[in-house]
């Protein structure tokens, strides 16, 4: 396993005017209301412990109030926490003094705001070029490695332009050229895309996975629509009320929520579209390799199933069915007998992509990677359960 | 129980004596330092003087050309500009071309010191609101406070003379820009502050590159009324002894004479007008690009 490369450990966040005095209550474990009520202090983030490893899209997902925006706060200091540590790299930035956290903002980390947070009386080329002016990088330099980030977002042409001449979208591209311009390993995006239109919005969206692709950060990235979470992050946590309710991959949130605040959540999410054939299908049980149609039959019957994949090594070959197999005469050879309707599925698709296949054919789906190897199955009640939500009836045998 | 019916006052010895004290430690703190104080004011006298010299020696020809100029580059207005022109000929040409360099040599100063005094204070305010709980009463007694109750010690400690009525002018005029370079800065989009400190500019890089840019649509309505204020001002000041147009109204008023009081009272409005317009254009013009970005 490899080393994380920010590390949240313990981290509590009272807000008021004397939150120290008022810890014990919190760690008696009296909720968010008591605490309001008896001490007029909100309570922003109770023990919460992450880790983050290199080159993953990390989503913390919750609704407002729930403290993302704190919590994304405190990677890079802007907000520090009533106890508890962040640890960069191995070196816990609780300890940095002012100049020390200075130079780690300008280097390790860098941020893209909801609203954008540019510099109004600056040109687009000198806002994307604004980390390297702090750390007084000379401008011709700072001014060329700024037009090559603008280029990469798509904005090659508006240097000279002011933000409040650009659109919405446009605008959080210089926000994006911004914070890539330091060359900062991670990249803090709080609510980066909330405020645009759903378009603009799912544009973007493919525009930070297509850089993620190249760049390899570590992003951190905020939301409260979950649709966004599942699409852009490797793994994500839930948020409510400060206290960290469940943090998974995409898929385990979505099939195995903690309960029932994140089942509210998951229960509008378009399963179909959000889930690949990877993540719910099963282990391709029955294999035949043998050419011989007896054998076959035999290992069929001792599985007890009524398809099998004919295989040769991992390399997938074909579909059998029982029933042509029992109806085969002796001559044939196993090869002529394969299902010829039934295709193969890509474990990365979509589930929505492969629903027209299991209509056409009642046996297991075989999903088969890039290689050509046999990697599962998917069988049509496993589908319709994870798509409805439900069990069927023949699920249960 | 005569306190029911009368108030009960300090009697009339007791508050001669407390009036007679503080006169008394006061006339000796001037007596004493009076010398050193005027002393450190010094350059700034031999700048004022030399300042006004310089106006009044450049011919009027030249000095209306150069203001004229000075008004087209900063509110690139041609209707502006010759409007300033004409202005200040009319001026010339009612005999009060003289006291109008006077006043605007000193109007000038004033407004330079007020900026470098007052745009510091402000930034030291809007750091802190404990500054902020201090300052604000203080300015409050600068600008309801009569002005000639302050021109009295002022008068004590400096005698009469430029000085004393610059100081006077600057008390009078400087909150304005106190109050507006603090509530200018205060009113600096969070979000924007956030950026700037996560991408590690240190309070110096912000305050330079951030605050003051955005706070600057407030800092100039800041000086635009301190401007004005040190205008109004400059006829009250003139009772201690500072030349230009304020001279004359004095006299109209002692010896009725209305004209020529209408005439320097419409000097001053001219040259108000003529620091409004362009102060106000071209912070317009600096400000133009920042459009609805600031909502």
């Amino acid at each position: 396993m490899t080393q994380p490369l920010i590390s949240i450990q313990g981290l509590y966040k009272l807000f008021g005017p004397n939150p120290k005095k008022h810890m014990p209550l919190v760690h008696d474990g009296k909720n968010k209301d008591e605490i309001l009520a008896e001490t007029a202090h909100t309570l922003g983030l109770k023990d919460i412990n992450l880790d983050i490893y290199p080159g993953e899209i990390f989503v913390i997902m919750g609704l407002s109030g729930s403290g993302k925006s704190t919590l994304i706060r405190h990677f890079n200091r802007l907000i520090d926490p009533t106890e508890g540590n962040v640890i960069v790299e191995g070196e816990d930035i609780m300890h940095y003094d002012e100049k020390r956290l200075r130079e780690f903002r300008r280097k390790k980390m860098s941020m893209v705001f909801q609203r954008f947070g540019l510099l109004p009386h600056y040109t687009v080329l000198d806002n994307v070029a604004y980390g390297l002016k702090n750390q007084k990088v000379p401008k011709a330099e700072r001014e060329e490695k700024a037009k090559k980030w603008l280029e990469d977002v798509g904005l090659a042409g508006y240097e000279k332009q002011y933000p409040a001449q650009l659109s919405g979208g446009q605008q959080q591209r210089v926000g994006l050229a911004r914070a890539l311009c330091t060359d900062a390993d991670i990249l803090l995006m709080d609510e980066a895309f909330s405020a645009l239109d759903p378009l603009i919005r799912s544009e973007m969206q493919d525009q930070l996975i297509h850089l993620q692709e190249r760049l390899h950060k570590t992003i951190v990235f905020i939301t409260h629509d979950l649709d966004e979470a599942l699409r852009i992050g490797d793994r994500i946590a839930i948020l409510r009320d400060g206290e960290l309710i469940q943090l998974g991959k995409p898929a385990e949130i979505l099939l195995h929520p903690a309960d029932d605040y994140v089942e509210k959540f998951v229960r509008d999410v378009n399963r179909a579209r959000a889930l690949t054939v990877e993540t719910v299908m099963q282990p391709a049980v029955c294999r035949i390799s043998s050419d011989n149609i007896d054998e076959a039959l035999a290992q069929m019957k001792q599985q007890n199933a009524d398809y099998a994949f004919y295989v040769e090594g991992e390399r997938y070959k074909g579909l059998l069915a029982m029933e042509q197999l029992a109806a085969a005469s002796a001559p044939e050879s196993i090869q002529e007998l394969l299902e010829e309707s039934c295709q193969a599925v890509s474990p990365d698709s979509p589930l929505e992509e492969v629903i027209p296949q299991t209509l056409n054919h009642s046996g297991p789906l075989p999903v088969v990677n890039q290689q050509g190897d046999l990697t599962g199955q998917l069988p049509r009640d496993v589908l319709m359960e994870v798509l409805t939500g439900h069990p069927t009836e023949d699920q249960k045998a | 129980m005569s306190w029911l019916t009368e108030f009960p006052e300090l009697s009339r010895r007791d508050l001669m004596g407390l009036r007679k004290t503080l006169d008394g430690a006061y006339r000796d703190f001037s007596r004493e330092y009076g010398d050193t104080i005027e002393a450190f004011f010094d350059p700034l006298l031999s700048f004022l003087i030399w300042f006004e010299k310089l106006l009044i020696a450049t011919p009027w020809w030249l000095m209306i050309a150069i203001l004229m100029l000075i008004t087209h580059l900063a509110a690139r207005s041609l209707k502006l500009t010759i409007g300033v022109g004409i202005a200040l000929f009319m001026v010339g040409y009612l005999g009060m071309w003289e006291d109008t360099m006077s006043t605007l040599s000193i109007i000038t100063v004033c407004t330079i010191i007020a900026i470098i005094v007052g745009v510091p204070i402000g930034i030291l305010m809007a750091r802190s609101g404990r500054t902020q709980a201090i300052v604000t009463p203080i300015l409050d007694i600068m600008q309801t406070m009569p002005a000639f109750v302050y021109l009295i010690p002022v008068v004590m400690l400096l005698g009469i003379g430029k000085i004393p009525g610059l100081i006077a002018v600057v008390i009078y005029a400087i909150p304005p820009v106190i109050r507006l370079t603090n509530l200018g800065i205060r009113l600096v989009d969070k979000e924007v502050l956030e950026a700037a400190d996560a991408y590690g500019a240190s309070p110096w890089q912000r305050l330079i590159n951030v605050q003051l840019p955005l706070a600057m649509p407030n800092i100039m309505a800041g000086i635009n009324q301190t401007i004005m204020m040190s205008l109004a001002m400059v006829v009250i000041a003139s009772m201690i002894g500072v030349a230009g147009l304020g001279q004359p109204v004095l006299k109209s008023i002692t010896n009725q004479y209305f004209t020529l009081g209408l005439l320097n009272g419409g000097a001053i409005v001219v040259l108000a007008i003529i620091f409004d317009r362009v102060s106000q254009a071209w912070a317009h013009r600096s400000q133009q690009h920042m459009g609805d970005n600031r909502s």
